[in-house]
């Protein structure tokens, strides 16, 4: 590991020991705040006792929804939006200014819309998460060099082809900002949702322990919601890496 | 009507009364007559070089001849077929950039064309092992272009126009790049595959001695609109390589080329003062 490494790591353990030193040392109280060893205890518990993998699996999946549509869906827009310049400078004050409307403000339409089942949570993950791999793509495909395209068209490929073959793997370090980014957005948007109108998934179930003063419940599933976030992170960092590497961008 | 760029022979490929204007680059500007009316036959299995200032339409004329591009006016044949907007079957583009693709192996960056072509699987590899061989590239097929000089990697480039086995192959400025001895040996490279081959070669560039110790022919063109100015035939023998440049007969060439292009040199100059 580099010294950079070593001293990320130092950082996060030396929070975790002064959090656990803290709570056992009773300067915070256990209502608020409870130590970090009776978390991970805590948490192991709960997914030993099977009660909670149901809610696990829905709050994952349907991560795993929004961020697949976001991704694609991100792809294609971009690529229809970056073969149209003049539709392009019209909608670029749009996307830039995208984020600044709380989509959270459209949950009761989206249920009155697919009703109350997973479409809507969904719907508001790919919400978040899609104009960023739209702005990812429109990045990418701006940087793929001419030169490419000019090897697909003397090599006789459809659009299709260019699109998939060629454009896609060019771009690919610039959709990689927005890949991670969709992964992030669609956590948000997924927990955020079951906190607010939703009879199950981690997102309620942490809402329920907290409405319930059941406090080590509360910090082992944010604890687990912390700990796979960082896991699949770290998963797209290590692909990242790699390819940065093999194109010689990356040490 | 035969312009300088004509002769009579079995021509490989046909450009007659080519011309390439461009639109307005900005409102109320002047459209940009980038390129001839332009005449000229290659013969089959013949080097030909193109030279002229800087700024003439040397790589339009290329496109234009690749089919990436269509010319506003003329036509082109490549084997008795007309070429207009689409790359014809046998002709293979060598580019100027860097066009490896970075994100695949030296070995599937030579077989990209194959395998968009739908070739069998151990055709692929024949090829593909033979053309890195016969470009030195043999010990770097699991390799990636980052990893490999920027010489090497227009061998990557090259050898990936060589596996198609084009009957004409296209040179823009393909060693612009590189350094003059990097240059020189990959000019005696791109000699030893004309020879093996027997394919027809145009090659664009800026390097007068390149030019001359290369081809069988040289056009020079005008500034622009690029038109062909003169045409210089060289008459080097068949088995050629860099040490051509000792001989007089080279010094001569290149003199002849200079004399020719000094004036639309300074006139393209003019143009961008």
């Amino acid at each position: 590991m580099t010294r950079a490494g070593w001293i990320r790591v130092a950082t996060v353990l030396g929070a975790i020991a002064a959090l656990e030193l803290v709570t056992r040392a009773g300067l915070v109280s256990r209502h608020t705040i409870i130590p970090p060893t009776a978390m991970a205890a805590a948490l192991w518990r709960l997914v030993a006792s099977g009660a909670i993998l149901p809610d696990i699996a829905k709050t994952l999946s349907n991560v795993a929804a929004a961020f697949v549509l976001s991704v694609a869906g991100g792809f294609v827009l971009g690529l229809l939006i970056h073969a149209a310049p003049r539709l392009r400078r019209a909608l670029d004050p749009l996307l830039a200014t995208y984020y600044a409307v709380p989509f959270f403000v459209f949950y009761p339409l989206l249920i009155v819309i697919f009703g109350m089942s997973d479409l809507p949570i969904i719907a508001i993950g790919f919400l978040f998460g899609v104009v960023a791999m739209v702005i990812a793509t429109l990045n990418g495909l701006d940087r793929v060099p001419r030169v490419a395209l000019k090897v697909a068209r003397l090599a006789r490929m459809d659009p299709l082809s260019i699109a998939l073959i060629v454009k896609f793997p060019a771009a690919a370090p610039y959709l990689f900002t927005g890949i991670k980014l969709a992964v992030a957005y669609s956590f948000i948007g997924v927990i955020a949702s079951e906190f607010i109108l939703s009879g199950a998934g981690l997102g309620f179930a942490i809402s329920y322990a907290y409405n319930n003063f059941d406090t080590p419940r509360m910090y082992a599933l944010m604890l687990f919601i912390l700990v796979s976030v960082t896991a699949v992170n770290m998963v797209l960092h290590g692909i990242e890496q790699r390819m940065l590497r093999r194109r010689g961008l990356a040490p | 009507m035969a312009g300088p760029g004509t002769r009579a022979g079995a021509a490989h490929a046909v450009l007659r009364g080519v011309t390439r204007i461009f639109p307005p680059p900005d409102r109320g500007q002047a459209p940009v007559h980038a390129l001839g009316p332009l005449d000229l036959d290659l013969a089959r299995g013949e080097f030909f070089a193109v030279v002229g200032p800087s700024g003439c339409g040397k790589s339009t004329l290329l496109e234009i001849l690749a089919g990436l591009s269509a010319p506003t006016e003329g036509s082109v044949m490549f084997e008795g077929n007309a070429v207009r907007g689409s790359p014809p079957d046998g002709v293979g583009v060598v580019f100027q950039e860097d066009a490896s693709f970075p994100w695949l192996s030296v070995w599937d960056n030579v077989a990209f064309g194959l395998r968009r072509a739908g070739m069998d699987r151990a055709e692929i590899a024949r090829r593909v092992d033979h053309a890195l061989g016969f470009m030195g590239l043999a010990g770097f097929a699991r390799a990636y272009p980052a990893q490999l000089s920027g010489g090497m990697r227009q061998r990557v480039c090259i050898a990936r126009t060589l596996v198609l086995e084009p009957r004409l192959i296209l040179l823009d400025e393909p060693f612009g790049a590189l350094d003059q001895q990097t240059r020189l040996l990959m000019g005696d490279e791109l000699l030893r595959l004309w020879r093996d081959t027997g394919a027809t070669i145009l090659l664009i560039t800026h390097a007068l001695d390149e030019a001359a110790m290369l081809s069988d022919r040289i056009g020079v063109m005008s500034a622009r609109p690029g038109r062909f100015i003169d045409m210089v035939a060289t008459g080097w023998p068949r088995e050629r390589d860099s040490t051509i440049v000792s001989d007089a007969a080279f010094g001569e060439v290149t003199a002849r080329l200079w004399s020719c292009l000094r004036a639309e040199s300074l006139k393209a100059l003019g143009t961008v003062r």
